[in-house]
């Protein structure tokens, strides 16, 4: 226990004059999953680069289980497996045969990698698709046999590289209920997402990047709280008492309320929980009915928010053909 | 529709099977180069057999050159076609093969973009072996071609003197050169960006790699700087040895020019692809 699966130290990476990483500093425990969560660009993808020896870091340390990203590049080659938008299949080969190419290439006997590729297609649930091409397979089944071909060897260390984005919401569970098997069997995880559900969903501890740089570290839980305490949703009985609801709430939390969509409810973020319970009070003394209220912690995207400055980029989902 | 079909009768992903399939995965021994290159090679075949509209290259532009420059030029540069294509068909066979080394590049080139590579290069194994595999697997390409080359060279009245051994002395020393060739190949496919961009470049070399050598005629009725160029051209000496070993000669000292400048291809290119696939972006 607490031995540290990556380690990373002022990681650096440019191509000409863009600063893809710079200085990224990660401790990343074994076990579990570990999100690094950013926008598009924020240099998620070279940072999981450098990790899996694919890219060499300009400047920087980096450990991975114990050996070093770029001195003992074949040791952690051996140890990880990667799946994302660069580690694919062939897609001209057949789901049997780019499993079965991989089980040949690490040591595996004809018979055996033959063996080892039909149960990973079953436990996948792509035995009836085993024998087509890859490029024929759907969005969802083209995510399950890449997961597949990283798991040829069971590694003890596997990079996923936005294994949901495109995904329809059926497929994306699915590679959810993967995730947390391989977990649940003592694989550490390292999965960056452009998702905030996905990284609070699945993820032990988040990592925020932005321009190539650790902005925030911690538990979803922490992230959270350091941005505040979360909000109040207020749900009325008589829409018409919004506005004067408004007010009242506003006059007690000391923070503006915000009509939500729903035209009987609305919200407040707040500083101070002991507020709450006074601001419920003070709308029953004024006689507005509040049939519902909830106190939430704020969402991910409120987090994203409050650390960089702007929005968590939300790139329009791809079909998933 | 096919995708969907089959998608929504698949068995879902069972926790199940996967701890059992995670459980098993142990590592196996590491296999060495030859087998680790022997697998990539069969990769190649394995998209011959699902891509077989990839093999155009090698069978309709050899017929189509070598028809065409026996009919369209044997009479007017030989006097008569059949005396044209005893000289041209060696040639024309080194030209195919020098030619379909080419795919070798935009394959490589399509891998990467593609990601395919990348997964490759993050498996534990030999370094050079998806380069070497995928090299491996083209011989077959170039053995189909030059099967093809000549067989419409016997339908067509070619007798190689050398008889069959001549002839399958060529097709190997080819073998041997167009592999060796193919790593120029490799590393323009790892500089430049696009499938289509290797594509272009390749073509711009060999041309005049081809052209300008005596694959089509005799250098004598060039200008002399011309002949100059046509004599350091290593598709000159191999032409050459090709024709003298069909023609049932020995020409020891060409068949040498012919090793080292394989030799030498490869310990220029080879080393250069290796530096540009490690630190590949």
């Amino acid at each position: 226990m607490g031995k540290r699966a990556i380690e990373t130290r002022g990681l650096k990476k440019s191509f000409g004059k863009t600063h893809a990483v710079a200085g990224v500093d990660l401790a990343v425990s074994a076990g579990g999953v570990y999100g690094v969560l950013g926008p598009n660009g924020a240099g998620k993808t070279t940072t999981i680069r450098m990790l899996a020896t694919l890219l060499h870091p300009d400047a920087g340390e980096a450990q991975v289980l114990g050996y070093d990203v770029v001195r003992d590049a074949q040791a952690v080659r051996s140890r990880v497996g990667l799946t994302g938008q660069f580690a694919s299949v062939d897609e001209d080969l057949t789901g049997v045969e780019n499993l079965l190419l991989l089980a040949r290439l690490l040591g595996y006997s004809r018979r055996l990698g033959r063996e080892r590729a039909t149960d990973l297609l079953d436990a996948f649930g792509l035995a009836e698709a085993a024998d087509r091409q890859v490029k024929k397979y759907s969005g969802g089944m083209r995510r399950r046999i890449d997961i597949a071909a990283s798991l040829v060897v069971t590694p003890e260390l596997i990079f996923l590289d936005e294994p949901t984005t495109g995904l329809d919401p059926r497929s994306r569970n699915q590679v959810w209920e993967i995730v947390r098997g391989m977990v649940a069997e003592g694989a550490t995880v390292l999965l960056t997402t452009q998702y905030l559900d996905e990284a609070d969903q699945l993820a032990d501890r988040i990592a925020v990047i932005d321009h190539g740089k650790v902005i925030a570290e911690g538990t979803s839980g922490e992230l959270k709280a350091s941005v505040g305490a979360g909000s109040l949703h207020v749900r009325l009985r008589a829409p018409e008492q919004r506005a004067e609801a408004e007010r009242v709430l506003a006059g007690v939390l000391e923070v503006p309320a915000e009509p939500s969509a729903d035209p009987a409810a609305l919200s407040a973020r707040i500083s101070d929980p002991e507020r709450v319970a006074r601001s419920l009070a003070e709308l029953s003394r004024s006689g507005i009915d509040v049939t519902e209220f909830a106190l939430g912690q704020p969402s991910l995207d409120e987090v994203f928010l409050a650390l960089t400055g702007h929005a968590a980029e939300e790139t329009p989902e791809e079909d998933a053909a | 529709m096919n995708a969907t079909s089959a998608e929504q009768a698949s068995a879902p992903v069972t926790e199940d099977a996967l701890r059992s399939v995670l459980l098993a995965g142990e590592r196996p021994s590491r296999p060495g180069p030859v087998l680790t290159s022997l697998t990539f090679g069969w990769r190649a075949l394995l998209k011959i057999k699902h891509v077989p509209e990839q093999l155009v290259d090698v069978t309709m532009f050899p017929i189509m050159f070598t028809l065409m420059f026996t009919y369209l030029f044997g009479g007017a540069l030989a006097g008569s076609t059949q005396e044209y294509l005893q000289f041209l068909l060696p040639g024309i066979l080194v030209q195919a093969n020098v030619m379909i080394t080419m795919n070798t590049g935009i394959t490589l080139n399509t891998d990467i973009q593609k990601g395919v590579f990348d997964r490759f290069r993050s498996l534990p194994v030999w370094r050079p072996s998806p380069l070497v595999g995928a090299l491996l697997g083209d011989l077959v390409r170039y053995s189909i071609g030059s099967a093809i080359v000549i067989t419409l060279g016997l339908v067509l009245g070619f007798r190689p003197e050398g008889g069959a051994v001549g002839v399958v002395l060529s097709v190997v020393l080819l073998l041997v050169f167009s592999f060796c060739l193919s790593w120029l190949w490799t590393m323009l496919s790892l500089i430049l960006r696009t499938p289509n961009s290797v594509a272009g470049v390749s073509m711009m070399v060999m041309f005049p790699l081809t052209f300008v050598s005596n694959i089509f005629v005799d250098p004598k009725t060039m200008p002399g700087w011309m002949q100059a160029v046509v004599e350091v051209n290593p598709i000159t000496h191999l032409a050459t040895v090709v024709r003298g070993l069909m023609d049932g000669s020995v020409p020891a000292g060409e068949i040498g020019w012919v090793l080292v400048s394989s030799v030498l291809l490869v310990a220029v290119f080879g080393p250069i692809t290796m530096v540009l696939y490690r630190n590949k972006k």
